[in-house]
């Protein structure tokens, strides 16, 4: 078996890596563009790991995601309300200058001012105090464990540089022309940027200079978008790409089968879910009038076992995707293997369908992508089939992602009734989960803005106000157990999978496949 | 003849206007840019907020007036995703889309036209027959189905031809760039053009034929053998010359069209030039790009036509008569 399926390829070994260090290029291709270089500009997964090359945060992520020093040497909560961060001392940037605390200061202010994405990288109402230049503290209005979790993505930018190049402000979309900021690149990371055309091609450089010792054996890497399935599978099987991401399944087979190339699959970090409306009074798009079947907790839950989970990871994901009974996956939360998914079973459905008033059925519209996750549209089709067989006619609306999320989130009135969607907290954290999806809100979205159907449990808000300033791991573990057991006994949400990642790799070439799909080139070794 | 132009030309300014119209209206219908260009967990607020700032909650006529204004002045924005001037973008992807259509111009009419006179010459051989046959291929498979045959044959298979992009291209002066002068771009070449002028090859060679198969027939053609003319002179100086009137004419009209709906090819090819960025946009509710996109499509076909009806007005004395 070609197929490797553990998260990682393999680990480096960076002793070896030294005497055999070798002059090579990578080239890669990913389905999507990179656009603006301003990591402060689009929160997206490709977007800000195709940066980490040449831009580092305080933090980074390891191969299996934890959380290590990079920046910062090490950090302690010396008040419950003051994180103090320990810098790394003699780090340059690419252009020469000096990494110091100001640096961070700066960084800390641009990320969170108007027009950047990634507003919430640091809390709004937090502040930042210099001890010394390689001292900085963070004061919090209350505590908060998880204040770090997403700084890997958050990249210190060089103060000096950036306000020389009148670059402060950052490039929003209504702006008429970019910052200096968005067409070129000054971190301090391993790889540095030289050429960047948006959608064309961008070439990156090692960086000789990294403070870290370097495991991979790269002298620089060209990245180059390739919209078109088809054509990426072939630019990678002619060997005129290293690496492609991702691949169809469907053509995993075929990656496999010539000699030259190998198709790397693992566990992605996405939840697949379907959400149904519980807020309305009466359905958008249902024959049922007067009332909004999704308010019984018994329909929600016919339509939980109707769903043969098994069936969807054989016929549509060809085996490359795990089931899940939470909305997390379990690479992210400790108990999340003590959770089971209620049996597939249609007759049980069916009976609970009667019991609720409809042993007949109902119609049902419902809302899915068909560009956004793999096989979205192919898993909703599926999940039409399988509800007919307990009398429920779904009415399936398969639109472009583009169309799709203007219809179903808060800026189209969350127009649906029933719908299919997925989530990777950006945090690697239940709160963001639970905080997003799961806590009651408004008509426009005020609370969990992506609580789409909108049901309403005060448990679950009381649980999510809690985690949020439990510092005992433990004990926060238990409160988030607590919250998704509340969850998965009233079907609030009906979790699908986990779906899988796929990578082309050519076979001279090793690398780690991380489960946030990020590919950082430190990693790569190419023969 | 300046009554007629003035006239064509302001005809060409309404299809200009109902063009920006009918782009305009489609704009509605496409999605929500906004949820393109912020992450998923961006909050309303923002998103509320980034919606003021790019005009979005004005009122559509006045949207619409804006976007012509500007437009009439070269400007069509930025773009919500590279966050770059639109008319930079296009300037920068124009050298590709024009070197491809060039190519598959070329590559049209040297192969479409020996085979049309082959076909027209000996319209009963073997060899004709086979024109005919592949001719219907061209005309009949999606230009899409033929780039990825093309690529498995010639890439994955056989690994004579890149499958994508341009190879390496050399800046020429401050804006263009070329792929004819390298060996790499010269091969990256030899795909894209022949699956976007696969079409327009059978197009010419079907025309010749036909054409030479009417002029073989007329008497100049059989006085020049009764004259006791070398085949040779008959067949390409009199009767192909004679063929070559309305090739000209669709071959102009062809290029415009292949230049414009070069977007199949290249994104098949990722050939990265205006066609490819078109389709992008589409995917990413980038406004600006298509909007830019499909002006500059109606433009150019727009001053095809205007061009053609002088030149006819031009040539062609009876349009003149009657009418001052």
């Amino acid at each position: 078996m070609k197929i490797k399926s553990t998260l990682m390829v393999s680990a480096l070994l960076a002793g070896s890596m030294l005497t055999t260090a070798q002059a090579e290029t990578l080239k890669f291709s990913f389905q999507g563009t990179l656009n603006a270089l301003d990591p402060y500009s689009l929160n997206e997964t490709f977007t800000l790991h195709a940066l980490g090359n040449a831009y580092e945060g305080l933090t980074r992520r390891g191969p299996d995601l934890t959380i290590e020093p990079a920046l910062a040497e090490s950090w302690e909560v010396v008040e419950p309300n003051r994180w103090r961060f320990k810098l790394r001392e003699g780090v340059k940037f690419h252009n020469g200058n000096d990494f110091t605390a100001e640096d961070v200061a700066f960084s800390f202010e641009r990320v969170r001012s108007e027009g950047s994405d990634l507003t919430t990288r640091v809390p709004a109402d937090a502040t930042v105090e210099i001890v010394d230049d390689y001292t900085i503290d963070f004061v919090l209005s209350g505590p908060n464990p998880i204040l770090h979790y997403e700084w890997d993505t958050w990249a210190i930018m060089d103060k000096e540089w950036t306000e020389a190049n009148d670059a402060v402000k950052v490039t929003s979309a209504s702006d008429t022309t970019p910052n200096y900021a968005a067409l070129n690149a000054n971190g301090t990371g391993p790889f540095k940027i030289v050429s960047h055309e948006p959608g064309v091609k961008t070439v990156y450089e090692t960086n000789d200079g990294w403070w870290d010792e370097a495991t991979h054996n790269l002298t620089g890497v060209e990245f180059t978008p390739i919209g078109s399935d088809a054509t990426r599978v072939a630019a990678l099987l002619s060997g005129e790409m290293d690496m492609v991401y991702p691949i169809p399944v469907q053509d995993i087979k075929r990656i496999n089968d010539n000699s030259g190339t190998v198709a790397l699959t693992g566990p992605e970090l996405r939840t697949i879910f379907l959400g149904m409306d519980q807020m309305r009074d009466e359905l958008l798009y249902s024959d049922v009038e007067g009332a909004n079947p999704f308010k019984d907790e018994r329909v929600r839950k016919a339509f939980y076992q109707a769903i043969d989970i098994e069936a969807i990871k054989q016929k549509v994901m060809r085996g490359l995707s795990t089931p899940s009974a939470i909305m997390i996956s379990p690479f992210l939360f400790s108990k999340g293997g003590e959770f089971e998914r209620y049996p597939y079973d249609v007759d049980a459905a069916k009976a609970l369908m009667a019991e609720a008033g409809y042993p007949n059925g109902f119609s049902v519209g419902m809302d899915c992508p068909n560009d956004r996750y793999v096989n979205d549209e192919a898993i909703c089709q599926a999940v039409a089939a399988m509800l007919a067989r307990i009398g429920v006619k779904v009415d399936l609306n398969a639109q472009p992602k583009a169309k799709y999320f203007a219809k179903i989130l808060a800026s189209g009135g969350y127009d649906t009734s029933f719908y299919l969607l997925g989530w990777t907290p950006g945090s690697f954290d239940s709160w963001n989960v639970l905080d997003n999806l799961m806590n009651c809100r408004d008509e426009s979205g005020a609370g969990s803005p992506f609580n789409n159907g909108g049901f309403c449990d005060a448990k679950i808000d009381e649980l999510t106000d809690q985690i949020l300033v439990e510092n005992d791991p433990v004990k926060r573990d238990e409160l988030i157990a607590e919250a998704y057991t509340i969850s998965h006994d009233n079907a609030y949400y009906i979790p699908l999978h986990q779906q899988g990642l796929a990578w082309g790799v050519a076979d001279n070439v090793e690398l780690v496949q991380r489960a946030d799909n990020a590919f950082h080139f430190r990693f790569v070794t190419k023969n | 003849m300046i009554g007629f132009a003035t006239r064509r030309l302001i005809q060409a300014m309404i299809v200009m206007l109902v063009v920006a119209l009918l782009a305009f209206t489609m704009f509605r219908f496409v999605g929500d840019p906004i949820n393109q260009m912020v992450g998923i967990e961006t909050s309303i607020e923002e998103r509320e907020a980034l919606r003021e700032r790019l005009g979005l909650n004005d009122p559509i006529p006045v949207q619409f007036l804006r976007f012509v204004t500007k437009a009439a002045q070269f400007d069509f924005g930025t773009s919500y995703q590279f966050r770059q001037p639109v008319s930079e973008l296009f300037a920068k992807r124009i050298p590709a889309t024009l070197e491809l259509s060039f190519m598959s111009a070329l590559f049209a009419l040297v192969v479409g036209i020996p085979m049309g006179i082959y076909a027209g010459l000996n319209r009963d051989s073997a060899i004709s027959k086979m024109f005919l046959s592949v001719s219907l291929i061209g005309i009949s498979l999606p230009t899409f189905f033929i780039g990825i045959l093309l690529i498995f044959l010639f890439s994955v298979t056989l690994q004579w031809l890149p499958s994508f992009g341009r190879g390496e291209t050399v800046q020429i002066g401050s804006w263009w760039t070329t792929g004819f002068l390298t060996v790499s771009g010269l091969k990256a070449l030899v795909l894209p053009s022949i699956t976007l002028g696969l079409y327009q090859m059978t197009l010419i060679m079907r025309l010749i034929r036909a054409e030479m198969l009417e002029v073989i027939r007329t008497d100049y053609i059989k006085f020049a053998r009764a004259r006791g003319l070398p085949d040779r002179l008959v067949h390409f100086r009199h009767a192909l010359k004679n063929t070559m009137v309305p090739v000209i004419t669709i071959t102009g009209l062809q290029l415009g069209s292949i230049i414009a709906f070069a977007t199949i090819t290249e994104t098949v090819f990722q050939w990265p030039g205006m066609g490819l960025m078109f389709l992008q946009a589409v995917q990413n509710v980038d406004i600006p790009i298509m909007s830019a996109y499909l002006l500059l499509t109606a433009f150019l076909f727009v001053a095809i036509n205007f061009i053609v009806d002088i030149m006819y007005f031009l040539i062609d004395p009876r349009l003149r008569v009657g009418r001052p």
